[in-house]
């Protein structure tokens, strides 16, 4: 099967208009009869919902949390991005673009993140519409503030909460839908299986995930916003419950896997305290406005922070990036702060971690300004750690937070199953192998607001004549009995050992080997490890309670047993590619300087991975990707 | 140190609950409260019984998710804190300590510690919105909102729909909860055309739920995660008396 991702002909800034006026539409009428289902309610689902509700169709939306409001956009903290030009500072849909594919190390489809430029300032205008608080100057005017990797002032924010702020927006759009009976809300609800009739997704499988039941749900089109798959490291920024289970059924149902390899790690986390740690929590990035990250020049310095004099700090991100400084890229900061860790200059009690200092900030604007921008983040720092910001610098290091690799799409946010979309952080399709920050709220409500209820029509114009196909059906029955059969597998493990404990194995293996540094070697012998955890839970694993209950230990199970698999995929995909972009760091391929070194004669290409049965080696497909508006350089932030 | 725990057990919405006794030895105090959960269910797995069923997701005090009732407070012993963000250094070693889900008719519990708080989510589907459809929106700057209002109109909107407001008030009200959304939406010029229909349709939809009424002791402001204030219960109460006399 060749990949054909459909990007529309014409010059690249024409491309979108002169496409949206050819597509097909539904008409009003059809529309009623036509039933979508979006899995997951964050930013990407629930706009994504609220707007295809608004059109006329019929909607079926599904998040595992008790609420849609929980989904985990809510934790974005910085901004967002948009090409406003209300800095009056030279920005433009071109310089947004250009930045974005850049900051992505030239591994993007160019078509697409011009589409997320273009469509950027729209989002915005919905939002405030909707009510969402954003920060403003005292003109009553929107303020902005600067973000990693670029160098103008284009990010819109809502103190340390914008995802929170732009969720609610979303999710108080959906809600209006709800209310008004267009969308049939279904929280507890997990998906666990994709129903495929005649090559085309025609519903799910969820389980109600309070009676234990297995559902069947019919639908036109099938829209997957479940997000990305931190969690395969165990330690993330993501919320306990994100996972990869939708995608990946997806992938075993046909849906191509595009650049699983491609992970952010975050520069600027709290560090780990402890083997019960559950979760890692990010500083938003916008702290590297006016923090100012360091580690002492002597190894192994055993003072204090605030003990050791100005000139016995190694301001490292300013030393070796004069031009951008502490707002490098994160995959740029991430690497730097590792290999200053690595070489003995780590500090705190544990020495994995570099100092975030906001002693000149205050002393340059006084504490008061620092508390307006910040002051939620210092808080919560000083809630994890104890420690109080204000007075002693900050410990971070880099933490796994987003995927760039998800799920292949064409132009049209389609899969390679037909009927089958995949949006947001879910899709590999916008951020190449590095996401610039406030990047993710970007995507995922350009996607859902103004790309995909306009790109399905593509698809649904083609099927106004279907009927809702019974839940009777073979297809349903033979996809809940294979979602049955599973349960019933691991319920039977009967073993001795919890899911948590493979999936700590798994996320330290992952972290190890197919982290912030990567070699062949490694890589090998990750790929090794990853099978023999998985052997072992399909052993030992135990499930306490049953399965047509409220089981949480159940639904991770379910959860773990698709990241064992995932996790494998990923350590392939870093094993073929045989070169250092973004955020994926071969370390066979790097400079003198220990900056990355890409292959772009012989990876300038999406890899799109097929399944191909169960412990079969998965089929690679590459699709070329053409640049014609920029010139591939190396990344300098010198 | 070790922590005794009393925590509530309930099968499910139906059946009848009880205390049962745990202890969680070697809790460091870097741990959250949730955190030593998971060790205790760790515990309580590997011994071959049901682990503690207890609502949580993104552990840093944003989603609301998180619920619990700890010591006869909502959240626990700290101020402006969710369940997630409290961690032990704040209790101390051989400590006995409590654990309840909310408490209110319109959160009947799922069980153990999980609650149904979809009541919630009803109030804001009956009117706790703008009505814009994408695409309809002017350019955002033609809207200049007072730096002011704006931050008011934040501080109200940074509820995380939690539910702590209700479970604290001994009358289960959620007052708090929906003046908040009201407020938000009412200083704001995009919510003028709707404010006087949008609180009446969100009190109608409070009350059918089964909350109760107000009678101002506070509960709600001071157990707060997001210390969000019981003026914008004022304004709500403002805001419905203008609506009835309109009417």
């Amino acid at each position: 099967m060749s990949l054909d991702s459909k990007i529309p002909e014409g010059p690249l800034a024409e491309k979108w208009t002169r496409y949206k006026a050819t597509i097909p539409l539904v008409n009003p009428a059809n529309k009623r009869h036509i039933e979508v289902i979006v899995v997951g309610s964050g930013l990407a689902g629930a706009s994504a919902a609220a707007s295809l509700a608004e059109m006329g169709y019929k909607v079926k939306v599904f998040c595992f949390q008790d609420s849609p409001r929980r989904a985990h956009s809510i934790a974005a903290q910085g901004g967002i991005n948009a090409a406003k030009n209300y800095s009056n500072d030279g920005d433009s849909v071109f310089r947004l673009f250009y930045d974005t594919i850049k900051g992505g190390d030239y591994r993007s489809r160019e078509a697409n993140v011009h589409r997320l430029a273009e469509v950027s300032t729209a989002i915005i205008d919905q939002c405030v519409a909707q009510g969402v608080p954003f920060a403003r100057e005292y003109g009553g005017l929107l303020d902005n503030r600067s973000f990693g990797g670029v160098q103008v002032s284009r990010t819109f924010y809502a103190r340390g909460q914008t995802g929170q702020q732009l969720l609610l927006g979303a999710y108080s759009a959906l809600s209006r839908q709800i209310g008004k009976k267009q969308v049939q809300m279904y929280n507890r609800h997990e998906m666990l299986e994709v129903v495929t009739i005649d090559g085309k997704a025609r519903g799910i499988i969820a389980r109600d995930l309070v009676s234990g039941k297995l559902e069947r749900h019919f639908g036109h089109a099938v829209v997957l916003a479940s997000g990305g798959y931190g969690n395969v490291f165990f330690l993330s920024t993501n919320a306990m419950g994100s996972n990869a289970t939708a995608a990946w059924k997806a992938y075993k149902k046909g849906a191509f896997f595009g650049n699983p390899c491609f992970t952010q790690i975050h520069p600027t986390c709290i560090p780990v305290s402890g083997d019960h740690q559950s979760k890692l929590t990010l500083m938003s990035e916008s702290l590297r406005n006016d923090g100012r990250i360091w580690v002492p020049k002597k190894q192994n310095d055993p003072r204090k922070g605030v003990d050791i004099p100005e000139d016995e700090r190694d301001y490292y991100l300013e030393r070796r990036y004069p031009a951008y400084g502490n707002l490098v890229p994160r995959d740029i900061a991430s690497r730097a702060a590792k290999e200053r860790c690595d070489a003995g200059y780590g500090v705190g009690a544990s020495k994995m971690a570099v100092y975030l200092d906001f002693s000149d900030a205050i002393q340059r604007l006084g504490k008061d300004v620092i508390a307006a921008r910040y002051g939620n983040l210092f808080e919560m720092y000083e809630k994890i750690t104890g420690e109080n910001p204000y007075e002693r610098p900050m410990r971070i290091y880099p933490a796994v937070h987003y995927t760039m690799g998800g799920l292949w799409v064409d132009y049209n946010l389609m899969t390679t199953v037909e009927g089958l979309y995949a949006t947001g952080e879910c899709n590999f399709s916008d951020h190449g192998a590095n996401r610039l920050g406030a990047s993710a709220l970007m995507q995922g409500l350009a996607d859902g607001y103004f790309v995909l209820p306009i790109t399905i029509g593509a698809f649904l114009s083609k099927d106004i004549r279907t009927k809702a196909i019974p839940t009777d059906h073979p297809a349903f029955a033979e996809a809940e009995q294979a979602v049955q059969n599973q349960i019933n597998r691991l319920m039977n493990v009967k073993g001795t050992e919890t899911v948590d404990h493979f999936h700590k194995q798994l996320g330290k293996v992952m972290w190890e080997y197919c982290g912030m540094g990567r070699n062949a070697e490694g890589l090998k012998k990750g790929q090794g490890m990853v099978r023999e955890i998985r052997e072992a839970f399909w052993k030992n694993v135990r499930i306490p309670g049953t399965a047509d209950s409220l089981n949480p230990e159940l639904e991770k199970a379910l959860r773990v047993a698709d990241y064992l698999e995932l996790g494998e995929l990923m350590i392939a995909d870093a094993l073929n590619r045989n070169e250092s972009c973004g955020g994926h760091f071969r370390e066979e391929y790097q400079d003198e300087g220990g900056e990355a070194l890409r292959n772009d004669d012989e990876y300038t290409y999406v890899a799109a991975w097929e399944f191909k049965g169960d412990n079969q080696a998965p089929e690679l497909h590459k699709e070329k990707l053409i640049f014609e508006n920029v010139k591939l350089v190396q990344r300098s932030y010198k | 140190m070790k922590i005794n725990l009393k925590v509530w057990r309930q099968a499910n919405t139906q059946s009848k609950g009880d205390f049962k006794d745990y202890t969680v030895n070697e809790v460091s105090e870097d741990m959250s409260f949730l955190e030593m959960f998971d060790v205790l269910n760790e515990e309580l797995v590997r011994k071959g019984e049901e682990p503690v069923a207890f609502d949580h997701d993104c552990r840093e005090g944003i989603c609301g998710m998180c619920s619990m009732y700890i010591n006869g407070r909502a959240h626990g012993p700290e101020q402006g804190t969710t369940t997630c963000q409290l961690h032990m250094r704040h209790f101390k070693d051989g400590e006995t300590v409590v654990v309840e889900p909310w408490r209110a008719q319109a959160f009947p519990v799922l069980k153990d510690l999980v609650v149904d708080r979809s009541a919630f989510d009803r109030i804001i589907q009956s009117g706790g919105f703008i009505s814009v459809n994408t695409g309809n929106a002017v350019d955002a700057n033609s809207l200049p909102v007072p730096k002011h209002n704006a931050e008011l109109s934040f501080d109200a909107a940074a509820c995380i729909g939690c539910g702590a407001c209700v479970a604290a008030c001994k009358n289960a009200s959620a007052m708090l909860f929906v003046s908040a959304k009201v407020s938000q939406l009412a200083l704001l010029p995009q919510g003028q055309p709707e404010r006087y229909n949008r609180v009446q349709a969100m009190v109608h939809q409070m009350d059918l739920e089964g909350f109760g009424n107000c009678t101002n002791t506070g509960a709600c402001e001071a157990e707060c995660p997001k210390e969000i204030s019981i003026s914008n219960i004022a304004r709500m109460n403002r805001d419905f008396m203008v609506a009835k006399i309109a009417e």
